[in-house]
């Protein structure tokens, strides 16, 4: 357990009858990119979500860096965490949304400032420091000033993934980070993703960008119906896909 | 061409009309315009809307938030609080109000259910015009405004409170820094149109003697019998409070559409 940034241990959940996750286990090493698959419906956001607590599972167990998600555990128990320790596992988990979440009444800088201002309590003059120099590292240091209306989807993309970069999270949630982009503007998103799993980020990515998977992600994970079909680096399973339902659903996006 | 036509020839009518109209007694206008007694109204009148919004808004903020919380009981209070109050006339509630001494002769601090009472004073001399006023306007304002917050509330996009959530920030800090001031921009021009309202509704405080504006000017007019002169005279002022009141409704609408 250690050894795994991320684990994910048979969790289910379900919303009133339908069963959305039927017992998916995941581990993510420290440094991983996963990137996760599937077809419309399948479950992968729900998969994201559970990570960091925006859904209660039903059943199984989550950890991030060791830690036991959404629970404390006495005496082979199980006990809800206070929503104050909830909020301080958030902390450690960043997440990327499809539809950027952007405050819009908050400038890109704010908008960066905004988490550790608030959750830690960070000074001003030191969390402008720090989302000055992160808007840099996302090439948007030009770009501090605008309100998320007055940028590109691109643009906004990129400030999400700043603001979320400013908590030092422990990983990085993505779920289809790019889908509501313009074609011309996702290489761009994409490169910021790159750039981050190559500084040794742990990511959890929900993509259709199979090229981003192929070259970024080093294990790759194919769920349909709430269970994991298929997985193992993406290189073996975008060409070689062992499953029926792996295949057509390939064949459909490829 | 012609409606326009038509519109100022009827405009011009009116003013001739009225100008040269000697029931109108202008010098009588004129000269109650800035008395002291209606000036002292005028003041009254200000506080009264000043104090019953901001105190309405801070309600109508709480019972809002609650009526969105997941507590049953909470939703069931605030519930309640709107629906009877949005749902009597405030001009039977201002009455009530006035006359709660009928029903408790005491009104004081201490424990509930009979306990010992630490503060306690007659009603009569706590319930004055004024207090009875204040009471009525701000509890029925807060009911309006439970209804426009919780409005606003809900117009801002789930993902702001998902995305808020996180980063980690507790609910608190997420109604305050994320959620409110996104619902604001649903928010503020109602709340200006309340506000303006709330000028002209302080004039009903009159039933209880409430020494606003009109109540002033009745009594003037009770004295001298220049009726329409105050009634103009009050008007004047409420026109010039509501005119001024548009221009800041502006003003704040602008301030809180940025970034949109
Ligand atoms: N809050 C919810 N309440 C009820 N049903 C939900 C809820 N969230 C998701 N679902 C259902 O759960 C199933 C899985 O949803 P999920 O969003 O995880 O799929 P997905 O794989 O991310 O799909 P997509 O590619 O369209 O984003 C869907 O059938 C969806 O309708
Ligand atoms: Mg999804």
């Amino acid at each position: 357990m250690a050894t795994s940034m991320v684990k994910i241990e048979s969790v289910r959940k379900r919303f009133g009858r339908l069963e959305v996750l039927r017992g998916v286990s995941l581990d993510v090493a420290p440094g991983g990119v996963v990137c996760v698959v599937g077809p419309s419906g399948s479950g992968k956001s729900t998969l994201l979500r559970c990570v960091n607590r925006l859904e209660t599972i039903d059943s199984g167990r989550v950890w991030v860096d060791g830690e036991l998600i959404g629970f404390s555990e006495k005496a082979g128990k199980l006990h809800h965490l206070r929503p104050e320790e909830l909020c301080g596992q958030r902390q450690e988990i960043g997440m990327v949304f499809q539809r950027f979440h952007l405050f819009p009444h908050m400038t890109a800088l704010e908008n960066v400032m905004e988490g550790p201002r608030t959750v830690k309590g960070v000074a001003r003059q030191e969390s402008r420091r720090q989302a000055l120099a992160l808007l840099d590292r996302v090439g948007l240091a030009d770009r501090a000033g605008h309100y998320p209306s007055q940028l590109s989807g691109g643009q906004q993309q990129r400030v999400a993934i700043a603001r979320s970069l400013a908590m030092n999270p422990k990983v990085m949630l993505f779920d289809e980070p790019t889908s509501a982009l313009d074609p011309e503007l996702v290489q761009e998103v994409l490169q910021v993703m790159r750039d981050l799993a190559a500084s040794g980020m742990t990511m959890i990515v929900v993509t259709h960008e199979m090229g981003f998977a192929r070259e970024a992600g080093d294990h790759l994970v194919f769920i349909d119906d709430g269970v994991i079909v298929e997985e193992g680096p993406p290189r073996e399973v975008l060409s070689n896909p062992r499953h029926d339902r792996t295949r057509a659903f390939l064949g459909q996006v490829l | 061409m012609v409606a326009a036509a038509v519109a100022a020839l009827v405009m011009v009518w009116l003013a001739y009309t009225i100008i040269v109209n000697p029931n109108l007694h202008w010098d009588v206008i004129v000269g109650f315009l800035l008395d002291g007694r209606i000036l002292g109204g005028l003041w009254i009148t200000i506080a009264l809307t000043a104090l019953s919004m901001v105190i309405g808004v801070a309600l109508g903020v709480t019972a809002a938030v609650m009526q969105l919380s997941d507590s049953p009981v909470l939703r069931g209070a605030a519930g309640l609080y709107t629906w009877f109050f949005r749902g009597t006339p405030l001009l039977v509630q201002l009455i009530f109000w006035f006359n709660i001494g009928l029903v408790f002769p005491e009104i004081g601090i201490g424990i509930p259910f009979g306990g010992p009472m630490f503060l306690q004073w007659p009603a009569n001399e706590l319930i004055t015009p004024f207090t009875a006023a204040l009471l009525g306007l701000t509890i029925n304002e807060g009911a309006y405004m439970a209804e426009i917050v919780r409005a606003g509330i809900r117009s801002v996009d789930p993902g702001q409170r998902e995305a808020a959530e996180s980063l980690g920030m507790r609910h608190r800090q997420i109604l305050r820094r994320i959620v409110l001031p996104q619902a604001m921009r649903v928010i503020i021009p109602p709340t200006g149109n309340q506000f303006i309202s709330m000028l002209k509704t302080t004039s009903m405080v009159s039933v209880i003697s409430g020494a606003e504006l009109l109540t002033v000017s009745q009594r003037i007019y009770l004295d001298n019998f220049e009726v329409i002169a105050l009634l103009v005279v009050a008007s004047t002022w409420y026109l010039l409070l509501t005119s001024v009141a548009t221009v800041g409704q502006r003003f704040l609408e602008r301030r809180f559409s940025r970034g949109h």
